[in-house]
């Protein structure tokens, strides 16, 4: 595969004759959207607690009704997450162990890091600086396992934190009394690291880079058309079409008014985040 | 003719005529001036006879060899005008009603101004000399902050001259709820204090708590100007004695609030005082002397935790990093534990002490208060933890540590990476001779 990047003016103005095909599925956009509305609303109730002497913080708190409704608002959304985080789980698990289906903890389709990955960092790395070609990716790159793996540890340690300072009492049934000190400590630094990731990292890897540029829509409409879908991941186009799967994962290209939605949703959530991002800087050096 | 000379006890008519000296009717204090003798008041018409005549015989030896009373009714009919002004413009008028109902209101024109004989008076008398009478006021005021008082030192405060009324009518420039005001006529930013680098405490001390229970709900006892400060013999806090000086502060406001005072002394800083330790705090230190606000109102309780870290630095800065302080510093709505609230805000004792609050034993009980189903392990919670003091806290310093490098080389590589990766990618759209700034392939 030539490294030349292929050229098609939108994703999404796609001439009828072109195929699309199914990326993410119903229930997981849905998962997307709502964990990105809930961490939007984690960070936007928590950075003014964890920031509580900037300059916006205390004005933040009074715009939503003072430190109560900010509590509230947080508490509400983790709440909301955890759901979602469990229902994830268990699908896993379904698809895993009820379903039998193949591919969820091992091989090319799953999101397990494998050797494969840790090439493709280095090989990627050296391609940045033109000291190789531009590595093939299957279907999920290292960096959106990490993605993956990054929430998913971060669901586990700032959702036990939390909940040990939510109902500390219970906590310290089991837990140490400095335990009660570090958990604040924990679920802040993580919170910290996962905002400042999330809207630099994330938003620039996944949607704001030059050739995502200015949003990858797939995670809202759930379809790429097969341009799209060979140039990015072209082992996964080539190993679906060998084994003659290829039709099965064929989709209808998305309405307009999704997309249209999608855009809105995406360029304000994107706007949020970069907002927020400032915010955590200016809160961060001063 | 307005005012009459009230205090005059029935008379037969030969004594209507007699100047009297009022002083004598009431019990009040006998001005210096005043030479008249009592008028016994008869009953029978052959007595009254023989006293009006005696009356008369000592009035005309008074006339004669004493200063002449003057009756208020004889200045009036030139005073009483009430657009009389003097060459220089100033009013010299008197509102004879007034006048008659106030303190002063028995005493001849010339009690006060003794200069005066009869009429025709000189244009220029002199001004009229409170002390004859007030004698220890007097001294009080020689010895206080405003001796050297510029302005007349009385009138400044008790208002007209003509028109003083006792401070326990409500008429009066220093009646409780009016003294705030008089004061604040110096003591406020448009007043004396900006002129002569006053403190302007009139605006804080209305806004404070003392200042709301005495203009909005007009509470006599609410502490007023005078009732720390004292009222003639005001003193500098400088001074030893004054009652505003660090050391009485506490006798001060104990006044009013004893309980209060009597839990202090018991307390760590109560005792620092009476030792002669100046350190330590007293009520002004945390309340502050004017703008006192009610102390479970969030905006006393987010100002008054750094006043506390004024002295206790570590303390601040350890309980900074804690949840109580990030959620308290956003005010309001729901409280978290300020210093006190732990530590007892008067009777501060030692951690040490079995009585103390925050002595192990009953820290169960403490932290309950507000986290219900606190136990003996939801205790070892240390609000004052340091993360960064490895030998105080070893667990918690290495958890920051931990999350620290985790934070750190998770941003330090991704942010490297996707600089390059950005790079890499818009140089490959250009050598490609794509010049918009967008892309659909990753």
């Amino acid at each position: 595969m030539p490294e030349t990047e292929t050229t098609s003016q939108t994703a999404n103005s796609a001439t009828p004759a072109e195929r699309h095909f199914v990326r993410f599925t119903r229930e997981q956009r849905y998962l997307h959207a709502t964990l990105f509305t809930t961490f939007l609303g984690l960070a936007a109730t928590g950075l003014p607690l964890r920031f509580s002497e900037s300059f916006w913080a205390r004005g933040a708190a009074s715009a939503v009704g003072g430190f109560g409704a900010i509590l509230f608002l947080h508490k509400l959304c983790a709440i909301v997450l955890t759901i979602a985080f469990a229902l994830h789980v268990k699908e896993i698990f379904t698809r895993a162990f009820v379903n039998r289906q193949k591919g969820i903890f091992w091989g090319p389709t799953s999101m397990v890091a494998n050797w494969k990955d840790v090439k493709d960092v280095v090989g990627h790395l050296r391609w940045f600086v033109g000291l190789g070609p531009k590595p093939q990716f299957d279907r999920y790159a290292y960096w959106e396992k990490f993605d993956y793996w990054a929430v998913f540890w971060g669901m586990i340690v700032i959702g036990f934190s939390g909940y040990a300072m939510w109902f500390a009492p219970f906590f310290a049934h089991f837990l140490p009394g400095w335990a009660l000190n570090a958990v604040l400590v924990i679920h802040s630094e993580e919170g910290l690291l996962a905002i400042l990731f999330i809207f630099s990292i994330h938003f620039v890897n996944t949607h704001l880079r030059p050739d995502s540029f200015p949003m990858d829509m797939v995670v809202f409409t759930g379809v790429e058309s097969e341009e799209e879908f060979k140039h990015k991941r072209p082992l996964e186009y080539e190993r679906i079409k060998a084994s003659g799967e290829l039709e099965r994962r064929i989709g209808q290209p998305a309405p307009v008014w999704l997309i249209n939605f999608s855009r809105v949703v995406g360029t304000i959530a994107i706007a949020i985040g970069l907002i927020l991002l400032v915010l955590t800087l200016t809160a961060y050096f001063s | 003719m307005p005012y009459q000379v009230s205090t005059q006890p029935p008379t037969t008519p030969g004594q209507e005529k007699l100047p009297v000296c009022p002083e004598k009717e009431d019990g009040r204090m006998t001005p210096a001036a005043c030479t008249h003798t009592p008028v016994p008041s008869g009953r029978l018409p052959w007595f009254a006879l023989r006293a009006g005549l005696w009356a008369a015989l000592l009035a005309a030896v008074a006339f004669l060899a004493a200063p002449v009373h003057l009756a208020a009714q004889d200045c009036l009919t030139c005073h009483g005008d009430a657009s009389m002004t003097d060459s220089a413009g100033h009013s010299i008028a008197v509102d004879g009603k007034k006048f008659g109902d106030s303190v002063h209101g028995a005493f001849g024109c010339n009690n006060c101004h003794a200069d005066i004989k009869g009429y025709p008076h000189p244009d220029k008398v002199a001004p009229v000399d409170c002390a004859k009478c007030h004698a220890d006021q007097q001294a009080q005021l020689k010895g206080s902050v405003h001796a050297d008082s510029k302005d007349h030192p009385c009138t400044s405060c008790h208002g007209s001259p003509h028109e003083i009324f006792p401070k326990t009518d409500a008429r009066s420039n220093v009646y409780p709820l009016n003294v705030p005001k008089t004061c604040g006529n110096c003591h406020a930013n448009n007043g004396m204090a900006q002129k002569h680098g006053l403190a302007s405490v009139y605006p804080n001390y209305i806004d404070s708590i003392h200042g709301f229970a005495l203009s909005k709900e007009g509470l006599l006892v609410a502490a007023n100007c005078q009732s720390c400060h004292g009222s003639h013999g005001i003193l500098s806090r400088n001074n030893p004695q004054s009652p505003t000086n660090k050391v009485n502060i506490p006798e001060t406001c104990g006044k009013c609030h004893a309980k209060i005072n009597a839990d202090y002394q018991l307390g760590v800083h109560g005792q620092a005082i009476a030792r002669g330790d100046l350190k330590a705090p007293v009520c002004s230190d945390c309340h502050t002397a004017h703008a006192i606000l009610q102390p479970t109102e969030s905006e006393f309780r987010m100002q008054s935790t750094p006043i506390c870290g004024n002295c206790h630095k570590d303390k601040f800065s350890t309980y900074r990093d804690t949840f109580h302080s990030q959620l308290g510093s956003l005010g309001g709505y729901v409280e978290t534990a300020r210093c006190w609230d732990c530590h007892q805000a008067h009777d501060v004792r030692p951690t040490a002490d079995p009585t103390s609050p925050v002595n192990p034993a009953n820290l169960v009980a403490t932290c309950g208060r507000c986290h219900s189903g606190a136990n003996l392990s939801f205790v070892q919670y240390q609000p004052h933890a340091n993360a960064r003091d490895r030998k105080l806290s070893p667990g918690l310093f290495y958890v920051r540590l931990f999350m620290n490098l985790l934070l750190a080389s998770v941003l330090t590589f991704f942010i490297i990476h996707t600089i390059l990766w950005i790079i890499r990618s818009r140089y490959n759209q250009v050598k490609a001779g794509k010049s918009g700034n967008g892309g659909n392939h990753a």
